[in-house]
């Protein structure tokens, strides 16, 4: 597990990609289309989306109830994951947890994005102090442990799922400022850029109308890795026992619990884990499909790499 | 080269004053009253809370607070845990030990792991057993620790009975724990390792020392390693922050008491001083170990100019 695998570099491979605005988006998907391993976890995800949105219909039961079954049933025909040490459904639990893990995310990701993305915005775009205060602070905080940058603002803020969401959209907000910052940096050398510019457009202007949409690739990129890292990063600190209260389903925190009980029992400890892997595989190979969509100047890189 | 070294030092101030700053910050950013939040639920007499503010220093002026924080922390001082009531460098001091035990110990084995599949894959592109290994990397990558820590624990220690399940110290009972940190780090190493020899076994001078008769051992080991090695020296520097926070995640599961299972106890039981204390650590390790790879990679890459 990798909490920050998005090192500076790739964050600035991204930000001097090729693919830019909407005819990119159209190029960008056709390269997309022909990676199998991008589309079968575009697939896998989109499963994963359904589970979530109808998850509570999905479920063979209730998820919180104490006593559905006896405790600690191994697998069997009515509790396909068996049940947890309080007689509850593990694939219920599960089918639950998709939705909760998956909307901290996207949730994180928007906070992140939302802070990052004016941030980088006006380093970029103000130059000179401005961007080298906000640069040197981002660049420390790009370095410094995703996990450790949650669990300070868990500190501060106190646990709880709402505030582990936002500790952990606040971990991911360097990320994005940089990546703005370097497409800017890059964008305001076009002519488009200078002829609106001639044309009296105002800096905010400029830089909403016309650069914003012109990095929307990247930023594509960008969340989907995000959401990855949101995920690992959420499930840990859940994990931890700092993040969801009891009864909550969630995937870490049911990991968290059956620690106590592996002595006993396998399956409470396995499948909320492989629900974890299933899905951050996805979002991986999702993302570096996405990345080698859009600058095919990578493909070789990423074969090396692979 | 001793010039560099001295110049890398004094850049490394600023950080660590702004590491001290944010230290010190997270007291303040509480929102709410600090002392009310860490008294919470003992219904405090309205002295014991006067009193507490005084022994924190909550009733002097910010900036005042804030001078006599950096000079504690340049004595070593690092002020009283509220929950243990010890000095919290006493504490830490304490804890440290386990938890780089355990973070070199991962990193052996990062290390030995992803540099023989890097190498074993990168000898044979696209071959079988380049599939097997890059496809395993693409698993490692993606398992969380704290889960492949459950599995090790339910095969090793439970199922087979080699290794215990829990446990303080070195020897046996670093091996899970150190696993479970290890191979996700393994999988970065491997793939990174593959791609830079890959792109170096195509260059001349390797063609050279394979038309000059030199055996195949002696091209690979002197010739080619040395220079695929460069980046992957950084970016194993680069995850060592990186793995010692995750110890925080392995600590809890293997129940060790280190830093990091100490940091989750301070925040459960909102212990600040405490809480601030270890940032700090984590902050000046950080500092350190990029000073180290710095100095390294000068030594490894003698092209790297100490301008």
């Amino acid at each position: 597990m990798i909490f920050k695998s998005m090192t500076k570099n790739r964050v600035d491979e991204l930000a001097t990609s090729k693919s830019r605005g909407w005819k990119g988006v159209g190029e960008s998907f056709a390269r997309f289309s022909q990676s199998r391993p991008a589309l079968v976890s575009a697939c896998v995800l989109l499963l994963l989306l359904i589970i979530a949105v109808f998850g509570p219909t999905l479920a063979p039961h209730d998820p919180i109830k104490i006593g559905t079954g006896a405790r600690l049933q191994p697998p069997s025909r009515t509790f396909l994951f068996g049940t947890d040490q309080f007689g509850r459904d593990v694939l219920s639990r599960v089918l639950y947890g998709t939705r909760l893990t998956l909307q901290a995310s996207i949730i994180a990701v928007v906070v992140a994005a939302g802070i990052g993305i004016p941030l980088g915005l006006i380093a970029g775009y103000a130059g000179k102090w401005t961007d080298a205060v906000i640069s040197r602070f981002i660049d420390i905080l790009l370095s410094f442990p995703g996990i450790l940058l949650a669990l300070i603002v868990v500190a501060i803020l106190g646990t709880g799922l709402t505030r582990v969401q936002i500790a952990v959209g606040v971990s991911l907000i360097p990320a994005y400022a940089r990546l703005v910052r370097g497409s800017v940096l890059s964008a305001k050398e076009n002519v488009y850029v200078e002829a609106a510019r001639a044309g009296g457009c105002s800096a905010f202007r400029i830089a909403t109308r016309h650069i914003l949409p012109n990095i929307f690739v990247p930023l594509l990129v960008l969340s989907t890795t995000a959401v990855g890292w949101a995920i690992i990063i959420a499930t840990s600190i859940n994990f931890i026992g700092l993040g969801v209260q009891p009864p909550t389903p969630e995937w870490g925190a049911d990991l968290g619990a059956a620690r106590s009980y592996l002595g006993v029992a396998w399956w409470p400890g396995t499948f909320p884990g492989l629900a974890i892997l299933v899905t951050i595989l996805a979002i991986n190979l999702l993302g570096d499909g996405l990345q080698n969509a859009l600058d095919p100047r990578l493909k070789h890189r990423m074969i090396m790499e692979k | 080269m001793g010039k560099y070294i001295i110049k890398r030092l004094l850049l490394a101030i600023p950080t660590l004053i702004g590491v001290i700053i944010g230290a010190f910050l997270i007291m303040h950013l509480i929102p709410g009253d600090p002392v009310e939040v860490m008294l919470f639920g003992t219904s405090p007499t309205p002295e014991q809370v006067a009193e507490m503010r005084a022994t924190l220093g909550l009733d002097q002026p910010l900036f005042r607070q804030f001078t006599t924080y950096m000079w504690g922390v340049l004595r070593g001082d690092l002020g009283e845990s509220i929950q243990r009531h010890a000095p919290v460098a006493a504490e830490i001091a304490q804890r440290l030990v386990p938890t780089l035990q355990l973070t070199f110990a991962g990193m052996g084995i990062a290390i030995v792991f992803g540099f023989s599949m890097g190498i074993i894959a990168a000898l044979r592109p696209n071959s079988w057993i380049d599939n097997v290994a890059m496809g395993a990397a693409n698993l490692a990558v993606a398992i969380p620790a704290f889960w492949l820590g459950i599995l090790l624990i339910l095969l090793f220690a439970l199922n087979l009975g080699w290794f215990p399940v829990t446990g303080q110290g070195g020897g046996k009972r670093l091996v899970l724990p150190a696993l479970s940190l290890g191979i996700g780090y393994s999988a970065i190493i491997a793939r990174l390792m593959r791609a830079n020899l890959i792109q170096v076994l195509e260059k001349e001078y390797i063609l050279t020392a394979r038309s000059k008769g030199l055996i195949e051992r002696v091209v690979l080991f002197r010739h080619a390693l040395k220079n695929a090695l460069i980046p992957v020296i950084t970016m194993i520097g680069l995850q060592f922050g990186n793995m010692m926070a995750s110890a925080v995640v392995i600590e809890t599961l293997f129940a060790r008491m280190g830093i990091g299972r100490l940091l989750v106890l301070a925040i459960l039981q909102r212990d600040y001083p405490l809480i601030q204390g270890i940032i700090l650590v984590f902050g000046i390790i950080y500092i350190i170990s990029n000073l180290i790879i710095d100095v390294l990679y000068s030594l490894v890459d003698p092209r790297i100019h100490y301008a």
